[in-house]
């Protein structure tokens, strides 16, 4: 069998998930001893190439289309080398561009697409693991096809490190110049008066706490330990905190000495933004919460019984919630 | 100008929970609107709202069975016109749906209903797959944007600007043409909740029910190369301390070692 992965880059950068492809995908083609070709469309595609070329590389194919990325340009590329080199598995990175494009390849090439893959074992077609519900449980899924599409969990694979010796490729592909979808440019959001990014000590808040009235405890929470107060996405989503609290992958990436997660669950986008901090502890009052796969301490219990309790045992006094 | 929006009702797995078979235990499972579609509804209903000419209908779809309809009645109660739900003994007794069989689906009734703008969630937050919009989007042969979080519609040049949310706090700034399926993201508004008035208005609102024959479609649909072997909870990978006690140990337990390692001084 043999392997085609979709690199991703941004604004110049090859992203990491890129390279975490390729160690995924040289695993899935070492199963049978096949080839590992890597694509990638638009941008400097041959500084890209160069960077492309690790260790387990066949075969680097560059699409010379466009500088960032458009998902009409992807699909069209994608789809055509697909259909020349007729791999075994399409491996994509499962990140938010990758969603916008691999589904609709999937599609048209007609064959089964299994997303957010976190580990695998190839056989006959594949048996891919997922998570479901939450993270509260995994699932196997036996994938029964001569061709299938997977998207892998960016920071579930190392990245390939070592140079190897690929041969580089162009790919000429026709891609269609009515684009119903243009790009016009990119903004940074998140800016403000306080830079999680650069605390010590964080105490983060989740839907745990329920109401907008409650937040003062967190706050206060934060105060007496003279951290700082940040997120998940919730709470900024529906307006209790400002853009710049938010931790994960469309927030911040902390890596505090000390992160403090209270009834937070630990879902895969937030884990993204804290799971470089030194310690991590939780406060969740679920066992199961996934939370406690990656905290080194945890207190299961509820939130409104032990956070009181807390900052009391540091002489401050809880607000009333 | 017609909105098509998806709606799915997910499972919540309660804390202490079963596994049985390949799946979660029906006894720990509540159900839902999920998250990331109710913020669709929400802007579907916006623009109906917008619109002076009170000319937007808004007509949700949803594949589930008749225990749904309590999920797709909250989001007539929200503001949506009316409800189409398809069902059928063939998709009950399947072991999951594939991604490819709730494209398949939604496209028949989309195909049905024509119309200009098709709202999905990014994600079901039950089994997250983050696929089915797109590859709705495809099979209908429309344009479409993944991960949006903000979007101003231009009906009459029949496009769409819309933010897409990066990674890393970036948003790309994108136009595309309609008709287009965009998948939402929350915090794109503020959902509402349904008044009671709603709620009243809602029983009387229209909610159409088809099975597979109706929509043109027959129990192939159901067919997939993808089948589940297992599901379990995982081994938890960490090796967490957890204190034990009282809130009132626990929380002194935190505090000593916070002491300890010099978080605070007191
Ligand atoms: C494209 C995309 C990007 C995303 N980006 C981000 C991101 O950047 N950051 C982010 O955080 N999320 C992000 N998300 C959302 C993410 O998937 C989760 O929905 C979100 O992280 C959940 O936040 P939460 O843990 O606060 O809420 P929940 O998952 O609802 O968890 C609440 C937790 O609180 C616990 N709890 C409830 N009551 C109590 C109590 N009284 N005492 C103690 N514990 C209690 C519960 O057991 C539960 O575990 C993104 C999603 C997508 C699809």
């Amino acid at each position: 069998m043999s392997v085609l992965a979709v690199a991703e880059h941004r604004r110049g950068d090859l992203r990491d998930v890129s390279l975490e492809l390729i160690t995924a995908g040289r695993r899935l083609a070492d199963a049978t001893g096949g080839d590992l070709d890597v694509v990638v469309v638009g941008g400097d595609v041959d500084a890209f190439a160069d960077r492309l070329d690790r260790e387990g590389v066949d075969t680097v194919y560059t699409v010379d289309e466009g500088e960032e990325f458009n998902h009409e340009v992807y699909a069209d590329a994608v789809e055509q080398l697909h259909a020349e080199l007729e791999p075994t598995a399409l491996v994509a990175p499962n990140s938010v561009n990758g969603l916008d494009y691999v589904p609709a390849v999937a599609e048209r090439l007609d064959v089964p697409l299994i997303t957010d893959v976190i580990d695998f074992e190839a056989g006959d077609g594949i048996e891919v693991t997922r998570e479901q519900y939450g993270g509260k449980v995994e699932t196997a899924y036996d994938v029964d096809a001569d061709q299938y599409a997977v998207t892998i969990r960016p920071a579930e694979y190392p990245k390939a490190e070592a140079s190897g010796d690929a041969t580089v490729e162009a790919f000429d592909a026709d891609v269609a110049d009515d684009l119903g979808t243009t790009v016009n440019g990119f903004e940074e959001v998140g800016g403000g008066d306080v830079d999680i990014t650069e605390a010590d000590v964080l105490v983060s808040v989740g839907r745990g706490i329920e109401e907008e009235d409650n937040i003062p405890l967190i706050e206060e929470l934060a105060d007496t330990l003279g951290a700082t107060l940040s997120s998940s996405r919730p709470i900024v989503d529906n307006g209790w905190l400002p853009k710049n609290r938010q931790v994960g992958q469309s927030g911040k990436v902390v890596t505090p000495d000390v992160y403090i997660a209270v009834g937070i669950s630990g879902a895969v986008q937030h884990v993204a933004g804290m799971k470089g901090a030194d310690t991590i502890v939780a406060i969740n009052s679920d066992p199961s919460a996934p939370i406690y796969d990656i905290a080194d301490y945890g207190i299961v219990d509820d939130l409104f019984e032990v956070v009181p309790e807390l900052i009391e045992a540091f002489g401050g006094e809880a607000p009333d919630v | 100008m017609k909105v098509l929006v998806t709606v799915k009702e997910v499972a919540e797995v309660d804390d202490e929970f079963r596994i049985s078979g390949l799946d979660i235990d029906e006894g720990s499972l509540e159900y839902d609107l999920n998250e990331w579609d109710d913020y669709a509804v929400e802007e579907a209903v916006q623009l109906s709202e917008a619109d002076e000419t009170d000319d937007v209908e808004v007509v949700t779809v949803t594949v589930g069975p008749e225990r749904a309809e309590e999920t797709v009645r909250m989001a007539l109660a929200k503001g949506a016109d009316r409800a189409v739900r398809v069902w059928d003994d063939a998709l009950a007794e399947t072991q999951f749906l594939d991604l490819d069989a709730k494209a398949e689906l939604l496209a028949a009734i989309a195909e049905e209903e024509e119309p200009d703008l098709v709202l999905s969630g990014v994600q079901a937050a039950d089994d997250t797959n983050g696929a089915t919009g797109v590859a709705l989007a495809e099979r209908l042969g429309v344009e479409w944007a993944a991960v949006v979080n903000a979007m101003e519609l231009d009906a009459d040049a029949g496009v769409a600007s819309v933010r897409r949310e990066l990674e890393g706090g970036v948003e790309e700034l994108t136009d595309v043409e309609l008709p287009a399926v965009l998948t939402i993201q929350t915090g794109i508004n503020e959902p509402r909740y349904a008044s009671l008035r709603g709620i009243r208005q809602a029983q009387r609102k229209p909610l159409e029910v088809y099975d597979l024959d109706d929509v043109g479609l027959d129990e192939s649909v159901v067919d997939s190369p993808v089948e589940r072997t297992d599901m379990y909870e995982p081994e938890s990978e960490g090796n967490a301390t957890v204190w034990e006690g009282s809130p009132e140990d626990t929380a002194e337990s935190l505090a000593e070692f916070l002491r300890d390692e010099g978080v605070v001084d007191a």
